[in-house]
């Protein structure tokens, strides 16, 4: 009886630990985004979101944030895309060629995480770095390319994640059934593995568009919409940086409003990111 | 006299230090069922698998010894994997039906192969979901995942999907372990039908599924083959004293 009530004890207990530390999380998440929808909803109208900076907009002149909103679209999806193409691949080998091979398998695995570790900001020096030896300036290019090194890790580990859940006797019976390699990888691993893998690639967009230490040397900042990818790009990030550090309470503001819009294009990103994979997921679910 | 399809000699096979096969040496006969029949754990599934050489996904096997495919040694190293396995369809414990529709499950195997003309696939998918006895029940719905169908229907769409790629062997390890009397029934009477142009290899520890439906039988008790030989001789005079404990009923 003692025993029972201990454990009865127990479980309500527990329950309320859990409950509050979920309540936080929202509590914080909320906190948030009542912020800046506080701070922000006040500047933000047509014209910041449809016009670049004319002169003197971070003295609080006339202008608008397009030239950052652009720009860190620009920047996410291509990185993103390159990381796709270096990721599945990887992931897939991982999970398929190197099967058996437990000890290659955890040191590349090892390794994958140490990337994931590294700081933004250390990519970014590495990039700038590469980018004097080779006497090459800012540009939306160099931006993107390190962009899509910091979140291949991400992508890579995430949807090896996913891959690791395939079950071995589909493994079998599609290698039963006379299949190559890279057919178990791509026709069955690849199709079984969608909804974790449009999770991995939305995960990788945020990260990629929320950044902003790795590209504060490699894509530059300007007021213009890039035209191709050798010039330098405003990305909402840096765009948010400088209008905070203003003494002008209009530019703060701005800052603010820009952070409503990349929350939003983060927010859009991950619903339609859900609907898909969970339309995947009805087509897979046992 | 007994017309050997695969022969087994000096088997071993270990996993990292551990023993799992030890000096096997045993016959398949072609175009009869051949049960594998032995208490859990006693290296059944990983001598069925080695057959197909599906052991060689695990990880630190070492393999001595020879599996001979009509006459054919399967551990030589110039032998074309694919082919090999082709020619072994399987039935797992659990069905894995392949992420797609029921449609392109059984035609998968027939696509990876080059036939990709889609009146020759619908003509040939239908004929195999026939021989498995599923065409009935999925005819009306070949385009919706297969996932959406029972694990009976599963396991016969496996069969299906199987048959598609025109094995010789039929390879099935407890193949009704997961199903319901009245599915396991129609996966044996389908073996039954089958076994005239097949040659299959049941893994099972049910002895009466084994009575029911084996010519020959392989006994196997911790990684030995103990006792084989055509089943009737096998049930009704057993030569080991293990087998006649385990026919007893003593373990299991």
């Amino acid at each position: 009886m003692m025993k029972n009530q201990r454990r009865k004890t127990e479980e309500k207990i527990f329950i309320q630990i859990m409950r509050i530390a979920c309540g936080i999380i929202i509590l914080v998440m909320g906190l948030i985004i009542l912020t800046i929808l506080k701070k922000g909803i006040p500047a933000l109208n047509w014209k910041i979101l449809t016009s670049v900076p004319k002169g003197g907009f971070y003295f609080g002149g006339e202008g608008g944030i397009l030239n950052a909103i652009i720009g860190s679209l620009y920047l996410a999806l291509g990185a993103t895309l390159i990381a796709f193409v270096i990721s599945t691949p990887t992931s897939l080998f991982l999970n398929v060629h190197l099967k058996k091979h437990f000890r290659m398998q955890n040191a590349i695995r090892l390794f994958i995480d140490v990337l994931w570790g590294v700081p933004s900001v250390v990519y970014g020096a590495f990039a700038f770095s590469v980018m004097i030896y080779f006497g090459l300036r800012a540009s939306l290019l160099a931006g993107i390319l390190t962009v899509s090194v910091f979140i291949s890790p991400i992508m890579i580990r995430s949807m090896d994640e996913t891959l690791k859940t395939v079950p071995l006797n589909l493994y079998e019976a599609a290698m039963s059934l006379g299949s190559t390699k890279f057919e178990i990888a791509y026709k069955i691993f690849f199709k079984k593995g969608i909804p974790g893998i449009a999770t991995a690639i939305l995960l990788s967009f945020g990260r990629a568009i929320g950044d902003a230490a790795s590209v504060l040397f490699t894509t530059g900042f300007t007021d213009n919409i890039p035209k191709s990818l050798t010039q330098p790009a405003a990305t909402l990030p840096l765009s948010i940086f400088f209008q905070l550090s203003s003494p002008i309470p209009e530019v703060q503001e701005r800052a603010y409003a820009a952070a409503v819009v990349l929350t939003i294009i983060i927010l859009l990103i991950s619903i339609t990111g859900r609907t898909i994979s969970q339309k995947f997921m009805k087509n897979d679910i046992k | 006299m007994i017309k050997e399809k695969i022969r087994v000699e000096n088997f071993h096979l270990s996993i990292g230090k551990e023993y799992i096969l030890k000096n096997l040496n045993c016959i398949i006969p072609e175009k009869k069922i051949t049960v594998i029949l032995g208490s859990s754990g006693c290296g059944k599934t990983t001598l069925l698998k080695s057959m197909n050489r599906l052991t060689e996904l695990y990880n630190d096997v070492k393999i001595n010894g020879k599996i001979e495919l009509n006459g054919n040694n399967i551990y030589n190293g110039f032998l074309d994997l694919n082919d090999l396995r082709r020619k072994m369809g399987l039935l797992s414990q659990q069905p894995a039906p392949l992420p797609m529709n029921i449609f392109n499950n059984v035609a998968y195997g027939l696509k990876i192969s080059g036939r990709k003309k889609k009146r020759y696939l619908k003509f040939r998918v239908e004929h195999y979901l026939k021989q498995a006895n599923l065409w009935d029940e999925v005819k009306d719905r070949l385009y919706t995942p297969a996932s959406s169908l029972s694990i009976g229907q599963q396991q016969r769409l496996c069969l299906a999907r199987g048959l598609a790629v025109d094995p010789e062997i039929i390879l099935a390890d407890e193949p009704t372990s997961a199903l319901d009397p009245i599915s396991s029934q129609a996966i044996e009477n389908k073996f039954l039908e089958l076994k005239n142009h097949y040659t299959i290899i049941v893994v099972t520890h049910a002895l009466r599924q084994a009575k029911r439906i084996a010519d020959y039988i392989i006994f196997m008790y911790l990684g030995e083959i103990i006792e084989q030989g055509e089943a009737s001789e096998f049930f009704n005079s057993p030569k080991n004293e293990i087998t006649k404990a385990y026919l007893r009923g003593s373990f299991n």
